[in-house]
This record gives C-alpha cells, sequence and structure tokens, in this order.
C-alpha cells in the first residue's frame, strides 16, 4: 500500500503508457456530454436561487426566473421571516432534522455495534429481525393505523419514530465496525475497557467517515420528508419547510401571512405568493443541504463505496 | 496440582487465534452464559428492535386489516372480520386496475430509459483521467439525490412548467408553449426525466466500485495484445460489471410495483388521477384520505404479495444466467 503511492499517484494525472492518445474528436464529444451534464444539474438551482435574490423589476424583465444577475436584494427573505407560518416551519424543520438524526445516529451506531462483534449472543437472530422488515412491511395504511393509535396523529413525533432506523445504514455501520482491528478491541479488553469504552473510544474515531456519511443521509431523510406531515399533521400551523413548499409553491395555494397574498401572479384561478417569495422559501430548503453537502463529500468515496460493494 | 500449572501456564498462549476463539465461541457455554457475557451488545440492539417491532412488525400484524371491514371508532379488535370481500371488491375495481396498469407502464418505461443512464455515466465518468475533474464532476452529479422530492419536481416546475423558464422563452419569441408539467400523455416520460435528475448521478457509484475493482493489469494485456479501446470495454470493462449490473436489474424487476410514490402525490393534482395514479397513491388515497382503511390495506397487500413473488422470479432468471442476484442458490 505505501510503496505504490507514490507512482500511483503521478499515474493518476497521466494515463498508462499502454492506453492510445485520445482523438481530438473523441475528446471533445466527451467533454461536451460532461457540459451538458453539469449545466443540466447546475442551471435551474443557480436560477432558482439567483431568482430568490432579484428585484421584481429584474423578474419582470426576465418574464420568470432570472438567468442573468440583475439588481439584487434581500427583500423577499426579510418579508418570509415576518411571516410566521415560514420562520414557524424553519423551527420545525431544523428540530425535527437535529433530534431525528441524533436519535437515529445513537439508536443505528449502538445496534450496528452491537451487532458487529463476532459470535456474540444471539447476534444472528437480531440481525434476521431486522433485515426481514427490509422486504416486508405492513405498507402505508396499516403504519398509518399503528402510528395513529399510538397517538402519532397531530403530534410531532409521528414525524421521527416511526422512520427513525433505516436498517441498511445499520448494515453498512456493521460492516465498518466488524472491520476494526480485533487485536486493539482485545488490547483494551485486557486493559479493562468495557463495550461501551471500546465502541466510544476506538471504534467510532476509526469510522469517521462512514459517521459522517450516514449522518447525512439521515439528515436529508428528516429535512426532505413532507409527507409524514401530510399525513400525520393536518394542522399547517406544525407543518416542516418542504410541506410548505409542497402546499403553497407547488400546489398553488394561496399563502396566509401579511403581505404576501395581494401582489401575486396569477396562477390557474389562485393568487400565489409573488415568484421571490416562492423562490426564497425553496431556497432556503435547498440551503442547508448546498452548505453541508461539500464537507460531506469528500468521504463518499470511503464511506458509500464499501457500503455499496458490502451492503 | 496439574490443572493449577496448566492454568499458570496457559496465558501466554491464549492469544493465539484457536484459544480465543474458543474463549468468545458458543462451545461450553450455555447460553445464559453467553447471555450475561454480551448482554452489553444485546442491550446496545435494544433500542432498534423495539423500534422496528412497534413500526415495522407492527404494523405486519396490522395487514390483518384488509380481512376486516375497519372501522376507526371500534378498532383494529372491535372491527368485524369478512374474509376476502375487500378483495373481491378490489378485483372488480376499474380504478384499481387502472393504477395497476399505470405502474406497470411507468415502471417499465423508467427501466428502458433511465436503467442505461448511470452505467454510461459511469463509463464516461472513468474514463476522465484527471482526477481533479472527474471530482468535482461527481460532487455536482451526487447532489440532486439530496434534495427532496418537493424540491425536485418545484425545480421541474420552474423550468418546464406553464409559468416556467421554457415557456416563458418560447412566449417571448412567439413560439408555441409547451405545458409539460400538466399533459398526462407524456407525463410517464416527464416523471422518468425527474428520477433521472435526482438520481442517475448517485446510481453510478455502484458502478463506479464495480469498475475500480477491475484489476488493471487485465487492460494492460489486452493492450498487449492489440485490442482497442472499444475492444476492451466489450471484453474487460463490461463483464466487470456484469454482476452489478444484473444485481440492480433484478432489484428493479422485483420493485416493478414499487415506483416511488412521492412524485406522483406530488404531482396528481396538476396531470390528474388518470395519469398519476399508482398503486401506493391508490391506497392513499381510497385508504386514509377516503377513510376506507380495509381497502386500502387490501390493495396495499395485494401490492406485497405480488412484488415478493415477483422479486423471486427475477432472482430466478438470475440465477439462470449464472450469477448470484440478490441472494445465492
Amino acid at each position: 500500500m505505501t510503496t505504490s503511492t507514490l507512482p500511483r499517484k503521478r499515474r493518476t494525472s497521466n494515463r498508462p503508457s499502454w492506453e492510445e492518445k485520445p482523438s481530438p474528436v473523441g475528446q471533445g464529444a466527451k467533454s461536451l456530454v460532461v457540459l451538458i451534464v453539469l449545466a443540466v444539474i447546475a442551471v435551474p438551482i443557480y436560477s432558482v436561487v439567483l431568482t430568490s435574490f432579484s428585484t421584481q423589476a429584474s423578474i419582470n424583465k426576465a418574464g420568470g426566473l432570472v438567468m442573468v444577475p440583475g439588481e439584487l436584494t434581500l427583500e423577499a427573505y426579510k418579508q418570509i421571516f415576518s411571516n410566521q407560518l415560514i420562520v414557524h416551519s424553519l423551527f420545525v424543520s431544523l428540530a425535527i432534522t437535529l433530534l431525528g438524526t441524533a436519535l437515529s445516529m445513537v439508536v443505528s451506531v449502538l445496534a450496528a455495534y452491537g451487532l458487529s462483534r463476532a459470535r456474540s449472543f444471539a447476534h444472528r437472530p437480531i440481525l434476521m429481525f431486522m433485515i426481514v422488515t427490509m422486504f416486508f412491511g405492513g405498507g402505508l395504511i396499516p403504519t398509518f393505523l399503528v402510528v395513529s393509535a399510538l397517538g402519532g396523529y397531530d403530534a410531532y413525533w409521528s414525524q421521527i419514530l416511526p422512520g427513525a432506523v433505516a436498517v441498511f445504514n445499520i448494515l453498512v455501520l456493521r460492516s465498518f465496525f466488524s472491520s476494526t482491528s480485533p487485536e486493539l478491541i482485545d488490547a483494551a479488553k485486557i486493559d479493562g475497557a468495557g463495550d461501551w469504552r471500546i465502541l466510544w473510544s476506538i471504534v467510532l474515531p476509526t469510522s469517521k467517515a462512514v459517521l459522517a456519511v450516514i449522518t447525512l443521509f439521515y439528515a436529508v431523510g428528516y429535512w426532505n420528508n413532507f409527507f409524514a406531515a401530510q399525513l400525520y399533521l393536518p394542522d399547517n400551523g406544525m407543518w416542516p419547510l418542504p410541506q410548505v413548499v409542497n402546499t403553497y409553491v407547488l400546489q398553488g395555494n394561496s399563502m396566509p401571512g401579511s403581505g404576501i397574498t395581494n401582489t401575486g401572479q396569477y396562477f390557474g384561478h389562485q393568487q400565489v405568493a409573488p415568484l421571490t417569495i416562492q423562490m426564497a422559501v425553496v431556497t432556503l430548503t435547498l440551503l442547508p443541504i448546498l452548505v453541508v453537502y461539500p464537507f460531506v463529500q469528500k468521504h463518499f468515496t470511503k464511506g458509500v463505496m464499501v457500503g455499496a460493494v458490502k451492503g | 496440582m496439574a490443572a493449577i500449572d496448566d492454568g499458570v501456564a496457559a496465558p501466554p498462549a491464549l492469544p493465539s487465534q484457536p484459544s480465543a476463539k474458543a474463549a468468545r465461541g458458543s462451545k461450553g457455554m450455555n447460553w445464559w452464559g453467553r447471555l450475561k457475557r454480551d448482554r452489553t451488545l444485546v442491550i446496545m440492539t435494544l433500542p432498534a428492535v423495539i423500534l422496528l417491532a412497534v413500526f415495522s412488525y407492527g404494523p405486519m400484524f396490522g395487514l390483518f386489516t384488509a380481512f376486516q371491514a375497519y372501522d376507526i371508532y371500534n378498532g383494529f379488535t372491535g372491527s368485524p372480520f369478512i374474509g376476502l370481500d375487500q378483495f373481491q371488491r378490489l378485483f372488480g375495481d376499474p380504478l384499481f386496475w387502472h393504477s395497476m396498469e399505470n405502474t406497470l407502464v411507468l415502471s417499465a418505461v423508467q427501466l428502458v430509459l433511465y436503467f442505461p443512464i448511470p452505467i454510461l455515466l459511469a463509463l464516461l465518468l472513468n474514463s476522465i483521467m484527471s482526477t481533479k475533474i472527474r471530482s468535482f464532476v461527481q460532487a455536482i452529479v451526487y447532489l440532486p439525490h439530496f434534495f427532496g422530492w418537493v424540491l425536485v419536481v418545484t425545480i421541474f416546475q420552474e423550468m418546464l412548467g406553464g409559468a416556467g423558464m421554457l415557456n416563458t422563452f418560447l412566449r417571448q419569441h412567439d413560439m408555441a408553449t409547451w405545458d409539460i408539467m400538466t399533459n398526462p400523455d407524456t407525463f410517464k416520460y416527464l416523471v422518468t426525466a425527474q428520477a433521472v435528475w435526482k438520481e442517475a448521478g448517485w446510481g453510478i457509484v455502484i458502478f463506479l466500485a464495480a469498475l475500480a475493482a477491475i484489476d488493471t493489469s487485465l487492460y494492460e494485456a489486452a493492450a498487449a495484445d492489440g485490442a482497442n479501446r472499444w475492444r476492451r470495454l466489450w471484453h474487460i470493462t463490461l463483464p466487470g460489471m456484469r454482476s452489478v449490473i444484473i444485481l440492480l436489474l433484478v432489484l428493479r424487476l422485483g420493485n416493478a410495483l414499487s415506483i416511488g410514490f412521492e412524485q406522483f402525490i406530488l404531482q396528481r393534482q396538476a396531470v390528474g388521477r388518470d395519469a398519476a395514479e399508482v398503486l401506493d397513491t391508490f391506497s392513499y388515497y381510497y385508504g386514509v384520505v377516503g377513510n376506507n382503511f380495509s381497502y386500502g390495506t387490501a390493495a396495499g397487500l395485494f401490492k406485497g404479495i405480488i412484488s415478493v413473488v415477483l422479486l423471486i422470479a427475477a432472482n430466478k432468471v438470475a440465477h439462470m444466467f449464472g450469477e448470484d442476484g440478490f441472494y445465492r442458490r
């Protein structure tokens, strides 16, 4: 491993000797395809974010989404942060994401470690118990009935507990934890460390990459969740942000709150919030992902590839 | 005396593999002893086990509702058992068969138009030599996977919808507008395009892993034998990806009835029920929204049974091709 690092590094920028030189046409076509792929992904995001910072004048000039930055303003953000509904939904989303992710990570890490030690008591039946849920389930309505019967309807916990455990994530974590060197664990045991200590001081510090990636998976799941809100939260005062986007941007319903309904553009027969406001809410939903993503992205190769191969 | 001597002499030999195995293994220890030894580990799994028992196994028992005339006021225990009546009603319901048809058509369109794209993207990305450019492209194409469907559909709406960027452009240049977002006839291509936009980039992860696992000396040897790049692609790269491709194909076929759910709920109003009703939305609208809990559960259960059959059948086909598929044998 260590001896091959140097020549390998050199080879990544130079092509291997046996590979023929690319033709200019082939190279050009390849670059073009890559550029188109990048543009298809980046341009919509760019124009949505840009529009949220644009003045009504530049939006009118563009006739909709803005592509060329003109006059920029924070007016839309001032307006949405004075809107009770949106501010509250932002808090709800943040709280659900933070609490849910913390709970999911604690539960998943513990379960993964508990199942990662070879030949421990009942680890096979417990593993089977978990894996079965990946293929069989009650489906939507029985789940809804169970959660409702437990009082989850109209309660915030319904946004977190029913989906708190993703067995796939446990399996990925477990395969990482079981690759921790057994000598290290035995040495810690001889020094008198219990399982909690070993997990905390040995296994977790060596698994940072996969922990970062799994945390991102859970957090993104909670952050994007609108359907649990649609199922269990009838009152829009309790909604998280994506459900607000769904109702007031996508479905085009008029948004309660001052100053938003009366200046709206016509959209079908309903008056909806001005485009800047809509795009500001969308940007607010995009933003945490765009901010956190670069920090976690570098762990993907380490964290996901192994998971993809093993899982 | 001798036994004690052994005990003293043993420790230096203990760290070796077989004895460590014996100490940890099940031999010579009853289950109570092993439980006592591993109680911390078992306790650690408990929170997950409890959550799954309540929210995954609980609903499995709730499937019994499909054989009842479930009434919210009487609950699960108080509702009358009516046998297969819900299923009879289901099979005679044209709306149900229509949603089944939609589901299968959408699945087929996605299989043909979506499935090859991540493979092609992975090959393209793998052929980029510069690591800097490659990781940059990777970072961008992974990104949409982390957006929720609400965001993806909203972004599509802003780009292609009636008031969106495309149609604004067309209108400004006096051309006929083209409202893709509300057209039921092209809905299947629209949702496939959305799935491609959101997931195709992420879908390359597993193929890149397979590509990275191919031994480079194979390429070198093939090149020495005079195989050009296309022959190397055909004879080394594709066979190297074969098992992953078949695995994903099996999974895809096994999940033919689960093509996603949020995407259709979000757009059902815009394109109408005829185009956007799939099995999952059917059980949601008739079950939860329409308060026909037993009926919706029956639809869900029927879907679940067919899905398991499909998965097993698809796996059989994979075995016939000599691949592992989803599980072995």
